[in-house]
């Protein structure tokens, strides 16, 4: 046994001689290739909670990923990815200033999205004139198509406003049809950018759809107490609760509704619902909240990659974006390996024209938009399952959501 | 004029001059590094225009900053962009008279603790509006106006706040807001109105702010009222004020510059510690230099004299 382990030892370190010899004598370029790759995100500020849970490790488990496995297969060789982090400070000024010292400074090759809406379009028009492929991700807006038109370097990947008020709507009268749930939905929504923007979007779908709006309410961002907000809702005995809310109020509509007992067959809050942190933080109260996003984590994929974004950062992958946001550095590997080289023109022409296999499954992108997406998500035991989708497959059927315990 | 004054108008065009040749340069992060200079150049400067006298210490800049953003933002579709610029400078104005009018009368604490609350009032009003009136969807400001573009206007706009300084600094108006600041009570009890005094200054700080907010908005593309009604833009402009001097017209400017460029430096090295770092830089600044940049400069300068 003995033996075996030294023999085991001699063969790797004569395994590492070799490998340092070649290291050394032969092939150095090829040895010492690298891709530089430019990251501006927010670690402080306002949007710093979301980008560490959805964005930043990512960014280290895609780099992780690419540089065990040897690095990107270029022409001329592999070459290791080497990532050159900012702070955005959440400010779009300064995420402009980081995405033109990543190019003109870092000289990097390639530069990754950064995260949120504003973000990527305050930064589109530099990309643009820079000239590098930008996969945008955590940005849901109705303007791709003016978007795309304007920026022939840009890409969606997380779908469009309507969709996701839509496909609320779509299951909300699924439940009616099978006499789960009545008429009446209580709306409320966080007053600001993305929150006005969805509940002004549901309106009149709600309307078209024949359900009557008992209650429509919003509360302004960073809101302590929402207490009243439930408490009007659940007076006006609704049949549905959706809450088009941002992360901090996710949290606390969820703890009041609890307290309060606002006892809905269909209860839906937005973003930050597929976070592991929210269902740390409800247990088994979470079980039947609908929320935005979704994924399907029992394929072998994404239960591939769930293990070991754990592993490498230490850390639980959301439910929705983290694995899409993994998806779109899969997706620009990729094309620079299909290129073969760091051809920032030829790598966005590659992008526009073929499919990628990644941990989300197939990704193809129409006009550069993505249209393959999960909409609807819904806590079922201890995983976020997507109940609703564009284009993919594998959306479990909606639960009822049993009373708060 | 006298010949000092001559020589700096001088300096100040040469040096104006030389600002704008930076976007001809092919270098975009000293484009960018060059706008959020010239930004809080022309903040802190406006700003000083009125705290400088006076000492009353301003936090309301961010409130307007905000409201000439939303302006372009909510406009943008139904008016040209130059029309909206000017329609937010009339906005700006009226709000700051409307603000001077109800808390100028006040003085010291009082008047710091109204204008910090005033851009997330103003903020809540703005949301409020736009949950009401239902606008479908976001504020999109997407224009032509690249990043050069915005260069030179916020340098133009610089130029003119120097010479409304100029010109206020050397009119009986300065000298009655110097009177205001050295004393409130003597400068009443010599005749001044300093009430309106105050206003006037006040208007042109404020306005100035809601100018440099509408310029910006096309550079941003996606209008949210966290970002536009940051409370951090109020502090930045108040910090740098201080460091660079306020009691002199270039004295904000000698701040802004290596505020920026320690805070930019700190940001790419120190990416995880930003904050921490600031924070001993600004113990430092307090402890070596309590008078700010303009007094080490002035220092230095008459020393320079006495020995020649």
């Amino acid at each position: 046994m003995k033996t075996f382990l030294n023999s085991k030892k001699l063969m790797l370190s004569v395994a590492a001689a070799a490998f340092t010899a070649v290291g050394v004598f032969g092939g150095d370029a090829a040895a010492q290739q690298t891709i530089k790759m430019g990251m501006s995100a927010p670690k402080t500020g306002p949007l710093a909670g979301g980008a560490t849970v959805t964005h930043w490790p990512n960014v280290k488990l895609w780099v992780h990923d690419v540089n065990s496995r040897g690095g990107l297969k270029l022409k001329n060789g592999r070459a290791k990815v080497e990532v050159i982090e900012y702070d955005d400070r959440t400010n779009p000024g300064e995420a402009i200033k980081n995405i033109n010292r990543l190019a003109t400074q870092d000289k990097v090759d390639f530069i990754l999205a950064p995260f949120g809406t504003g973000f990527n379009l305050a930064t589109a028009p530099i990309f643009n004139k820079l000239g590098y492929p930008q996969l945008a991700v955590s940005a849901i807006t109705d303007k791709i198509p003016t978007l795309t038109k304007r920026y022939d370097n840009i890409f969606f990947m997380l779908g469009s406003t309507s969709t996701f008020t839509g496909s609320v709507v779509k299951i909300l009268k699924k439940m009616r049809s099978d006499g789960k749930i009545g008429n009446r939905v209580a709306m409320v929504n966080v007053a600001d950018a993305f929150g006005i923007e969805l509940a002004a979007a549901a309106r009149p779908v709600f309307k078209e759809a024949g359900f009557e709006i008992v209650y429509d309410k919003s509360y302004p961002l960073g809101a302590k107490d929402l207490s009243p907000i439930v408490k009007g809702a659940k007076a006006s005995n609704p049949d549905a609760f959706v809450a088009w809310s941002y992360p901090p109020d996710t949290f606390a509509l969820t703890a009041q509704a609890r307290i309060n007992k606002l006892d809905v067959k269909a209860y839906y809050t937005a973003v930050a619902t597929p976070f592991p942190s929210f269902k740390g933080k409800f247990k088994d109260a979470a079980e039947g909240i609908l929320g935005a996003g979704g994924i399907n984590p029992d394929t072998p994929e994404l239960k591939a990659y769930f293990k070991r974004h754990k592993e490498v950062t230490g850390k639980d992958a959301d439910y929705w974006a983290s694995a899409v946001t993994y998806a779109s550095f899969e997706v620009l590997g990729q094309a620079i390996e299909g290129v073969g080289s760091i051809d920032r023109k030829a790598v966005t022409e590659y992008i526009k024209q073929h499919e990628f296999k990644t941990v989300i499954g197939p990704v193809k992108f129409v006009n550069q938009n993505s249209e393959r997406f999960w909409t609807v998500g819904q806590w079922q035991g201890n995983k976020f399952y997507g109940v609703s989708s564009e284009g993919r497959p594998g959306a479990r059927p909606v639960i009822d959501k049993p009373d708060w315990k | 004029m006298t010949r000092t004054e001559i020589r700096n108008f001088l300096i100040t065009i040469v040096l104006f001059a030389l600002a704008a040749l930076i976007p001809l340069s092919d270098s975009g992060f000293w484009l960018s590094m060059g706008i959020t200079i010239a930004t809080y150049m022309v903040l802190s400067t406006s700003w000083a225009l009125f705290s400088g006298p006076t000492h009353y210490i301003s936090l309301a800049t961010g409130a307007f900053y905000g409201i000439g953003m939303f302006t372009v933002g909510v406009g943008i579709e139904l008016l040209p962009y130059w029309v909206l610029v000017v329609v937010a400078a009339v906005i700006g104005a009226v709000v700051a008279a409307l603000v001077g009018l109800a808390t100028l009368r006040l003085s010291g604490v009082y008047f710091v603790i109204f204008t910090l609350g005033l851009a997330e009032l103003i903020r809540q009003i703005v949301t409020w509006v736009q949950t009401t009136m239902g606008s479908s969807s976001g504020l999109y400001v997407l224009t032509n106006i690249t990043e050069p573009i915005i260069f030179w206007e916020l340098l133009i706009l610089g130029i003119i706040v120097y010479f409304i300084g100029w010109w206020i600094n050397r009119s009986r108006l300065g000298f009655a807001l110097r009177i205001i600041g050295n004393d409130e009570v003597v400068a009443v009890h010599s005749g001044i109105n300093t009430a309106a005094a105050k206003i006037i200054l006040f208007v042109v700080s404020g306005t100035v702010a809601t100018i440099v907010g509408a310029l910006l908005a096309p550079r941003l593309s996606y209008i949210e009222s966290s970002i536009a009604f940051s409370p951090m833009l109020s502090f930045i402009v108040v910090i740098t004020a201080l460091l660079g001097g306020a009691q002199r017209l270039w004295g904000p400017i000698v701040g802004v510059i290596p505020f920026m460029l320690v805070w930019d430096f700190l940001t790419a090295t120190f990416p995880n510690q930003t904050t921490l770092m600031l924070g001993i830089c600004f113990l430092l600044v307090v402890y070596a230099i309590p008078n700010g940049f303009a007094g080490l400069i002035e220092k230095y300068s008459h020393r320079l004299r006495g020995r020649t």
